[in-house]
């Protein structure tokens, strides 16, 4: 998996976005030990302040938590996981429905094209 | 310990009638890892100079760990110049041995697993390395200190994109906790993402110092685009220049 991180805003907004979408996608499976902030800071090529913060910030939506002894980990608990991907999943609508827009689509025509959506 | 590891007041540096720093005012706390920006002849050099004792402020005050710089900061502060400073018929062992002489935080058992993934020999003399692998030999014996602070003045100018990588992966996982690292350079979109804080430093003055994130938080762009929007040179465009 690769990170990307693009100019313009906040490294750390960025690299919380990512690890929320790993978690969500289960690339960090639910109750499995998170890498520690230096290992994901040096795949990332991040400073690892800067990691450190995405991970409080996952810590504080309730997708991981911090142990003394196991580090950090996936939380288990389903409702939280959901609440995620359907978080995730209307980021990704809101952005088909800003493309089409720019197209010219009003948001029924842009629903009806799906429908109709065939690979 | 003190909180703040290098503070600088009023610090001025004059070269005869040239200014190199002018009334530079400038905190930098611990644990972080701090670009130095600014474009040729901006004071990046002097500064880094002035803070490891090899040259002395015209007036102002400069205090690294608390003291002014002497035995005791050079104790602390691991320093990377912007050349070359061993003699080419040395080999990488004999600069092993003549850091762990100088340096008792030396770690020499890093350095020589650091030089043996490198593909580094001890018996390989200074002549005969290239460019990148020079540059790469002399961040293996800078950040196998465990020192306060690292001073890098442009550790990765004019060494290819992999071995810029190396060097700042090697920064990242090298660096003692508590330790702030300053680096030096113009090539900022390379290093951005590793910093906690960027100086801009120009004609002498910092003319700002925040960290990187607050840059692309409140500017909506990234650091280099905001160095480039700040030292932008217009190019002299010839007698039919409209502008």
């Amino acid at each position: 998996m690769e990170w990307k991180l693009t100019d313009g805003r906040p490294i750390w907004v960025q690299l919380h976005e990512q690890l929320r979408q790993r978690i969500a996608t289960g690339a960090y499976p639910r109750g499995s030990r998170m890498p520690s902030v230096r290992e994901l800071a040096a795949e990332a090529g991040v400073n690892p302040n800067t990691m450190q913060r995405a991970l409080a910030q996952l810590e504080a939506d309730g997708l991981v938590s911090t142990n003394r002894t196991a580090g950090r980990t996936v939380t288990e608990d389903g409702v939280v996981l959901s609440r995620i991907c359907i978080e995730l999943a209307n980021e990704r609508i809101r952005e088909y429905l800003h493309s089409m827009a720019l197209l010219g689509f009003t948001k029924d025509e842009a629903v009806e094209l799906l429908k109709k959506w065939e690979e | 310990m003190e909180q703040n590891l290098i503070v600088c007041r009023s610090l001025t540096k004059q070269y005869g009638r040239s200014v190199a720093l002018d009334q530079v005012e400038l905190t930098v706390g611990r644990g972080k890892i701090v670009g130095l920006l600014g474009p040729n002849g901006s004071g990046k050099t002097t500064l880094i100079k002035l803070l490891c004792g090899l040259l002395q402020p015209t007036s102002g005050e400069l205090l690294v760990d608390g003291q002014k710089p002497g035995p005791y900061t050079k104790s602390v502060v691991s320093y990377l110049p912007d050349r070359m400073y061993f003699a080419d018929w040395m080999k990488a062992g004999d600069m092993l041995g003549l850091f762990a002489d100088f340096y008792r935080d030396f770690d020499r058992k890093k350095a020589e697993e650091m030089c043996r993934s490198l593909g580094i020999h001890p018996s390989m003399r200074i002549k005969a390395m290239s460019k990148g692998t020079k540059e790469k030999l002399q961040l293996t014996l800078v950040m196998s200190r465990a020192a306060q602070l690292y001073l890098l003045d442009e550790p990765i100018a004019g060494v290819d994109p992999a071995a810029r990588d190396f060097i700042l992966n090697t920064i990242l996982t090298n660096y003692s906790e508590n330790g702030t690292v300053l680096i030096s350079t113009h090539l900022i979109s390379d290093i951005e993402r590793v910093l906690d804080e960027a100086i801009f430093l120009q004609t002498g003055r910092v003319v700002r110092h925040s960290a990187v994130d607050d840059i692309r938080e409140q500017e909506g762009k990234s650091v280099d685009a905001l160095f480039r929007e700040i030292f932008r040179a217009i190019p002299y465009g010839g007698e039919n220049d409209a502008r």
